[in-house]
């Protein structure tokens, strides 16, 4: 067994070449585990809002608010992750006249991809709300938006926090595929000291594999823990 | 930036025989992959209701283990560094597969240029990999299904006189089963969608020639768009499926 090659490259895999300074992003050459975090973390963020507009476009009852939803979340949910990010590296040229880099590709297609799976949770949350709510405060005066934002949001949208943790955990897994695009996170890491050093993809790739069973069973029992007292004030129809 | 679109190159000569190459094998390895993981996921959540507790610290480590971690880091384990778990033997045989298996293979009256199914030893560690990833999960649903039951219902069959395997095998599987149904459906169809990662192993699946046709015919856009309808196809037809049956066969669950 070949493990001090895993202990030699161990920051590798966690920062990689990662530089500071003070042009702007501040942060460069963003590679290794730190990689596959902020591409997790920013791409929940946008997915967050996207999957927000999507889930409420669906519960609208105008045929033309709801027709873009649907069609973007049955779409979004009909093809692989793998699919969405070659398609639109090849499409955002046409589009951009320019290329975008694959780092920027890869994190507008996680945006994109979990934002049609959020839209569904956030549906899910508002309607399994009692329908009592929505008509006690439509009953007190507030408009539906109002309604909306004051009343069902706030209720629905922390009884959803377990599954946008879950989300955040499947996004985690899936920041891997940045990989098959050069992007140099993780799995690319674990891909190049595989094949630089060639003794040792055992060691290798069941320290990957453990760094993100780590986070993501974190985040995991967080998320069941968080289930379970949520349930205790959720607002019931009996 | 000039694009201009070339549709018809996609649906004649070689893209065309490609593509339905890469839609065959998807079919293959996600059947394939289907039916293993069944088997191995009906396994592994028998394990947990056993009484004896290493196996169920067994298959709870084996869940979470698999659930956690992603596919794409699986299968470039199950293909670089395999032959530590898998034994000698097995693993060269695996490696000699392609020459047992090669010929051309006529149907209908119609010659298919490339081989029906390559069974590869980039097939065999694809189909490893999805069949390990998606076990993991179907054991989970199957088990969230039977103890979605209420236990009292066991413990009635078991007061009006039938024995353990009786109350499962006429009470509990019964309804479970139907409420198991619906999920296996949507995981089978993950399994589809994930198959796609096996190009980084180069099995050659749909991406695979995708990518394959973007780089020989530099016509990328048409190429994923193709492939992107394919999927759209088979994940529309099953989603309908679903619905099909959640409208005709759904029972309520009586507590």
């Amino acid at each position: 067994m070949h493990w001090n090659i895993v202990i030699d490259n161990f920051d590798y895999f966690l920062w990689g070449q990662t530089k500071f300074d003070l042009v702007f992003p501040f942060i460069h050459d963003v590679s290794g585990l730190l990689a596959a975090i902020i591409l997790a973390v920013v791409g929940i963020f946008g997915a967050f809002w996207i999957g927000l507009a999507a889930g409420l476009m669906r519960l609208s009852k105008k045929w033309y608010i709801k027709l873009p939803a649907v069609v973007y979340i049955e779409m979004i949910r009909g093809m692989p992750l793998l699919l969405l990010i070659f398609w639109f590296f090849f499409l955002a040229p046409v589009l951009l006249g320019r290329s975008l880099p694959a780092f920027a590709t890869t994190m507008v297609c996680f945006m994109i991809f979990t934002g049609a799976y959020v839209g569904e949770i956030v549906r899910a949350g508002v309607l399994a709300l009692p329908g009592g709510q929505m008509e006690a405060a439509r009953g007190s005066g507030l408009s539906q938006s109002q309604a909306m934002r004051l009343v069902i949001l706030p209720q629905a949208l922390r009884n959803m926090i377990p599954s946008f943790v879950n989300q955040f955990v499947s996004l985690t897994k899936d920041t891997s595929l940045a990989a098959i695009l050069g992007v140099n996170e993780l799995t690319r890491t674990g891909v190049q000291v595989d094949n630089r050093e060639m003794v040792a993809s055992f060691e290798v790739w069941i320290t990957i594999a453990l760094l993100y069973f780590l986070i993501c069973y974190v985040l995991t029992s967080i998320s069941r823990r968080m289930e379970a007292q949520l349930s205790r004030y959720q607002a019931r129809d009996r | 930036m000039e694009y201009t679109f070339h549709w018809a190159r996609m649906f004649s000569g070689e893209p065309a025989q490609w593509m339905w190459d890469g839609f065959v094998t998807t079919l293959q390895i996600s059947f394939i992959a289907l039916i293993c993981s069944m088997l191995l996921g009906i396994i592994i959540c028998v394990m947990r209701m056993t009484p004896f507790k290493p196996l169920q610290w067994l298959s709870l480590a084996y869940t979470e283990f698999f659930r956690n971690t992603p596919l794409l880091v699986q299968i470039f384990f199950w293909y670089n560094a395999s032959h530590f778990v898998i034994p000698a033997s097995i693993n060269e045989w695996m490696n000699d597969l392609y020459y047992w298996f090669p010929g051309p293979f006529s149907m209908f009256g119609h010659e298919f240029v490339g081989e029906w199914m390559l069974l590869n030893v980039e097939f065999i560690t694809g189909t490893i990999a999805l069949t390990v990833y998606t076990s993991a999960f179907i054991a989970e649903e199957i088990r969230a299904g039977i103890f979605s039951i209420p236990k009292n219902q066991l413990e009635a069959s078991r007061a009006v006189g039938l024995s353990f395997l009786q109350g499962y095998r006429f009470v509990i599987l019964p309804q479970a089963l139907r409420i198991v149904i619906p999920p296996l459906i949507s995981q089978a169809l993950n399994l589809i969608k994930n198959s796609s990662l096996c190009m980084v192993i180069g099995v050659g699946e749909m991406m695979f020639q995708a990518t394959q046709i973007e780089s020989y015919h530099a016509i990328p856009f048409e190429a994923f768009s193709v492939a992107l309808l394919i999927y759209m196809t088979i994940s529309l037809f099953v989603s309908f499926c679903i619905t099909m049956y959640n409208k005709h066969f759904m029972i309520q669950v009586r507590y």
